[in-house]
């Protein structure tokens, strides 16, 4: 069976062999930064032609077809026009802030990709504390966008900052409490033993009723969080023109757009860590010889191939569904999402110490 | 009864959501609905829709006849002054002067595809056709007459 473990093994060995131990954890944080960079690169090319095509489809037309086969490379064409744009700096507005603010956003969503395990034994880094230190981190992309909001010193960026801000304040309370669900059961807030508890099933199917109804609402506070239709307000395009990026021009512009769809890929991470066994493969409890089957396909496949339908899933709300107001926004929150995310955990917390679950 | 119309509200709502993404769902796996064109490549087999405005022209027959009496009732529809109708004198054999049109003249250039005039036709004479092809090196050539040379009314038409 395949497996990048016995992979990154040999390259730690191999590094710890050659080199005194400072320097090999030199070159580990190296290899790992270029890694993810990496995938960042390639998510972002992946998920912007991915959300073209989808969007293409839905709305029944036939999406990118020049440029390359099938249009493959129609974002990459899009990545080169975006370089040689001019990064714009309007006359008005904070320099400095304007400046960092899309680096900020960029560097909390490569933040998070620490603790996501990728495949067996393909951590960047597993610590015992890891969907904490994931929602801690995660609401930090709201300081880069207000100070986005507020550097351009323009009244649609304001405007769209603010309601970002209001937006990613309330949801995150509950993108919090349905991930609470889950760690109920677990036990662990370290994203490797979330998914080695999941070895006889996936927790969505072990934990009845209540882990479907937390796997929805994450859904929903997902796609809130990050920003993205039918929560889009923050950058609605027919009130606010683009919200808190009016102003940003060229690579600036990109480094938000890439960020976008990072917390996209990561908040799907996650919900498939939690929700659907992130790497493991599909087992069915003591089916020795199913389950033998299933672990056959490698690892990272399982988790890519998770994530991805999350990811579609998220697609498919975006061009399915208005735009909500932000009085109905905060009602939807306060008045639906808490209240039964927290109805949900007292209901699974019961199941967990009563052993209900299988 | 409060609590009743909260679950019934959700219910609602979450049925509502899960029909249009059936809907949409749909559309996504059934590549066949598409409704792009990709028109220089199919320019020969286009398929355009029914209702597509493309140009107002005047119906002939085989025998180059037409059905407009010169009412000039698609001229006062038209918002924007696009139709022109000039009108002559027929004598007949038996010596009554009978209305017909010499010119029926069609401003393409202004001509918004509202279909007003259309609608205004008491006698069916014109309508929309599907040419949407119309670049022109000299604006001159969109100032275009309907009526075909020789062309006459039918027989019957009032």
């Amino acid at each position: 069976m395949f497996s990048l473990e016995s992979f990154t093994t040999i390259v730690q060995d191999w590094l710890n062999k050659t080199f005194p131990p400072n320097i090999a954890l030199f070159f580990e944080f190296v290899i790992v930064g270029v890694l993810a960079i990496a995938l960042f690169a390639g998510l972002g090319l992946i998920l912007v032609l991915m959300e073209r095509k989808v969007a293409a489809w839905i709305q029944i037309r036939l999406g990118p077809n020049r440029v390359g086969p099938k249009g493959i490379f129609q974002s990459m064409a899009d990545t080169v026009k975006l370089i040689m744009k001019e990064g714009l700096t309007p006359d008005g507005a904070d320099k400095f802030l304007f400046n960092l603010a899309p680096f900020i956003v960029m560097m909390v969503a490569m933040l998070v990709l620490a603790p996501i395990g990728f495949a067996k034994g393909f951590h960047i880094w597993d610590i015992n504390i890891g969907v904490l230190y994931i929602s801690a981190i995660s609401s930090v992309s709201v300081i880069g966008i207000l100070m986005a909001g507020w550097a351009s010193n323009s009244k649609y960026s304001l405007l769209g900052a603010m309601r970002s801000g209001a937006q990613m304040v309330s949801y995150e309370l509950s993108v919090g409490l349905s991930i609470l669900t889950i760690i109920v059961l677990t036990g662990s807030l370290s994203i490797n033993d979330i998914i080695l508890s999941q070895q006889t099933g996936w927790w969505i199917f072990r934990g009845h009723i209540p882990a479907v109804i937390a796997f929805v609402i994450f859904l929903i506070a997902v796609t809130a969080e990050t920003n993205r239709a039918p929560f889009d307000l923050s950058e609605a395009e027919s009130e606010l023109t683009a919200g808190f990026h009016t102003e940003y021009s060229g690579m600036k512009f990109a480094l938000f757009f890439l960020a976008e769809y990072i917390n996209i890929f990561i908040v799907c991470a996650i919900g498939a860590t939690l929700f659907l066994g992130g790497w493991m493969p599909f087992h069915i409890g003591t089916w020795d010889s199913f389950n033998h089957i299933m672990d056959y396909i490698p690892s990272f496949l399982w988790f890519f191939g998770k994530t991805f339908f999350l990811i579609f899933l998220i697609m498919w709300f975006r061009w399915t569904f208005p735009r909500l107001r932000i009085d109905q926004l905060l009602n939807l929150e306060w008045k639906y999402l808490l209240p039964i995310s927290m109805f949900n955990l007292i209901l699974m917390t019961l199941i967990a110490i009563k052993g209900w679950h299988f | 009864m409060f609590i009743k119309q909260y679950f019934k509200d959700i219910y609602n709502a979450v049925r509502s959501l899960l029909i249009g993404m059936n809907r949409t769902g749909y559309y996504f796996t059934h590549h066949k609905e598409i409704i792009t064109q990709q028109y220089p490549e199919n320019r020969l087999e286009l398929n355009l829709p029914e209702r597509f405005r493309g140009e107002v022209i005047l119906k002939h027959d085989e025998h180059n006849e037409h059905a407009c009496t010169g009412c000039s009732a698609c001229e006062l529809a038209c918002p924007n002054g696009t139709i022109k109708i000039i009108n002559k004198f027929d004598i007949s054999p038996d010596g009554k002067k009978k209305k017909a049109i010499d010119t029926f003249v069609y401003h393409l250039e202004l001509c918004t595809m509202c279909n007003l005039c259309i609608v205004a036709c008491p006698t069916d004479a014109i309508k929309m056709a599907q040419n949407f092809e119309h670049s022109v090196y000299n604006r001159g050539l969109l100032t275009k007459k309907l009526n075909q040379d020789g062309s006459k009314l039918r027989a019957g038409v009032e």
